[in-house]
């Protein structure tokens, strides 16, 4: 009996060490993956000249707001490139979550005669690709769009994975509710949008914000497509305003003007990830559903 | 009716014209040809978009074996056999980029996959604790980040006058390196970017896979006395072997395939570094773009694509060899 509790105590004792480790650790990895945000944060509101003395620190230095200032003074292309990612984002996801969900909608129908060679039509997508060259050729020499808003949003309108990812949702109905619709004399369409869509919800819900994530945070758009700075996207104007305020920097000319270039580089991150990352504590935790469903089941 | 009158009633039905044989059998016949013309319906939208920026692109690769002027356009240019490969491979570049794109690739696959995997455990042992979730948020936090911000993190870190790193060498007493004009450092820095990037999605990917063991293993093994060591090397890790394997071969699949974001902006595109951060991917914009010369860049990613369909295939046959039903295709 004693040597029982004995041991009942010393696995508990055991338990807990191993508990704390793991704790220790996961929390120190966890805290590895945030600190470079805390970093930039810290810098954006530290003092030009401290920086210059001591270097980045993980907490300001001689808090000060100017580098923020000195960015807003002249908002507008901030205010135009946060309107034109807002616009792709919204215009680009509504367009792709219509098209790419009756596209699956279609894939997923039992009856559908051609769903197997529509499968692999949209399958092949993802095993071999035409590359940059072309798609570059075919953007600005046959579809005219250099420069145009329209290049940021149609190229990633039907993303294979996410279809098939849907029409995994879709299959999964129940097959009696959508016969009876049939027998009720509901057509395609009706079924699509009245049954179809509210059943799958979750799955839309998924795959509309890896639609955001994608428009939100694409560069590679602007990077092939864009030159003209009115159609600048947020994560393309950061790319631009590095290496701008570098040139600014290293020009002896200004030294003279006192450019917060440290740290209103980074503030101007800060500005660009700070809504981004107020939405990601909010969904996070459908994504992390998505991510199982696309996962396990695609 | 006489057994003839109907066998020629049938006859009849059964030889409509020839339109509307080849008709009903695209389309089916009745109800199912309706339903057929609206699915292909909904579908057009889809099946145009996957046609213009999939399809074209990929009959766009002839460019690799024309002499491309913008001018004269994809079909007015002129034939050149393979004078863009010749030129291409007759430079070191080619081996450069595809080095750096195989051994950096093969080093994501390794790290990521052992990290993914290690944090995974340990986020299952915890899971019923409240704070496991406050781990995953912020473990899972670098994945949302775009490539453009997480260069801006790393050179907080790499600035060779103000950055942390360097801040931490001078600490502990050893000289400051100058990152951005050192390439030897950078296949373990942008390992490390990479896994700070990726090992939160794929623990969660992992931690998945575990939590669909059934517990009843688990349970057997503990009235058995098995420790929780014993459990992870005999239940966990044999149960979760086809998912490890399965996403490995499909990483493997895409070995040819640089992140862009990651090669071309955290090195800031700094041609210092280009022989240890030069990929394929980057290497293609670059001549397009900042060269502007379309033959090379051509001739690059056709030999990108070629390869990468290969180990694709190559790929898939082996997942369908370990399990065929997770195979692809």
């Amino acid at each position: 009996m004693t040597t029982k509790i004995r041991s009942a105590k010393q696995y508990r004792f055991k338990s807990f060490l191993g508990k704390a480790f793991l704790h220790g650790t996961l929390g120190l990895i966890g805290l590895l993956a945030v600190i470079p945000m805390i970093l930039i944060v810290s810098v954006s509101f530290s003092n030009e000249i401290e920086l210059a003395k001591n270097g980045y620190k993980l907490w300001p230095v001689g808090f000060t707001t100017f580098a923020y200032e000195y960015i807003l003074q002249k908002p507008e292309q901030i205010l135009r490139s946060y309107g034109v990612t807002f616009i792709v984002t919204a215009a680009g996801t509504a367009l792709a979550l219509l098209v790419s969900s009756l596209l699956a909608y279609a894939m997923s129908r039992k009856t559908f005669r051609h769903r197997n060679i529509l499968s692999i039509y949209v399958f092949f997508t993802l095993l071999f690709s035409g590359g940059m060259v072309p798609s570059y050729i075919l953007v600005t020499r046959y579809l005219g769009l250099k420069d145009n808003i329209l290049a940021l949003i149609l190229p990633y309108t039907v993303i294979a994975w996410y279809v098939l990812i849907l029409r995994t949702g879709f299959a999964q109905m129940p097959d009696e509710i959508l016969d009876s619709a049939r027998i009720d004399g509901a057509g395609e369409w009706r079924i699509f949008f009245q049954i179809a869509l509210p059943l799958v919800k979750p799955v839309l819900a998924v795959i509309g914000l890896f639609y955001v994530l994608r428009y939100w945070n694409d560069w590679f758009l602007a990077l092939l497509y864009i030159d003209d700075s009115k159609l600048y996207p947020l994560q393309y104007l950061l790319y631009v305003l590095m290496q701008n305020i570098n040139t600014l920097a290293a020009n002896p000319q200004t030294v003279n003007v006192p450019i917060p270039s440290q740290s209103a580089r980074m503030a101007m991150a800060v500005l660009a990830f700070g809504p981004a990352l107020f939405s990601f504590l909010l969904v996070q935790k459908y994504f992390v559903r998505g991510l199982t469903i696309g996962a396990l089941k695609g | 009716m006489t057994s003839t009158q109907t066998h020629l009633l049938a006859e009849n039905r059964k030889r409509p014209s020839l339109l509307m044989r080849i008709r009903n059998k695209l389309f089916g016949t009745g109800h199912s040809f309706r339903s057929t013309i609206t699915l292909l319906t909904m579908a057009l939208p889809g099946i145009l978009f996957l046609f213009v920026f999939a399809y074209l692109p990929m009959i766009g690769l002839v460019i690799a074996f024309k002499d491309y002027r913008f001018a004269d356009g994809l079909l007015g240019s002129q034939w050149v056999g393979l004078d863009n490969f010749n030129f291409l491979f007759g430079t070191d570049n080619t081996w450069r980029i595809t080095r750096n794109t195989l051994m950096m690739n093969s080093l994501f696959i390794v790290s990521n996959t052992i990290g993914s995997l290690i944090i995974a455990l340990m986020l299952n042992e915890v899971y019923r604790s409240w704070v496991s979730k406050f781990y995953q948020t912020m473990l899972f936090f670098p994945f949302f980040v775009s490539w453009v911000i997480v260069s801006f993190f790393v050179f907080g870190f790499l600035n060779a006058n103000n950055g942390l790193m360097n801040q931490m060498l001078m600490a502990v007493g050893l000289d400051r390196v100058i990152w951005y004009r050192s390439p030897e450092f950078w296949p373990i820095i942008l390992m490390l970017t990479n896994f700070w990037k990726g090992v939160g999605f794929g623990s969660i990917i992992y931690l998945a896979a575990i939590m669909a063991i059934s517990p009843e293993y688990y349970e057997a093994a503990m009235i058995d006395g098995a420790s929780k060591w014993r459990q992870i090397r005999s239940i966990t890790l044999p149960l979760i072997r086809p998912t490890i394997i399965i996403l490995v071969l499909l990483s493997i699949g895409h070995i040819f395939n640089a992140d862009f974001g990651l090669f071309f902006f955290v090195p800031r595109n700094t041609p210092m570094l280009y022989s240890t951060t030069d990929v394929i991917d980057t290497f293609v914009y670059r001549s397009l773009i900042e060269l502007g010369n379309i033959s090379m860049a051509a001739a690059a990613s056709f030999y990108q694509s070629m390869v990468g369909l290969i180990m694709v295939v190559l790929a898939n046959w082996l997942v369908r060899r370990v399990d065929s039903s997770e195979a692809l295709f």
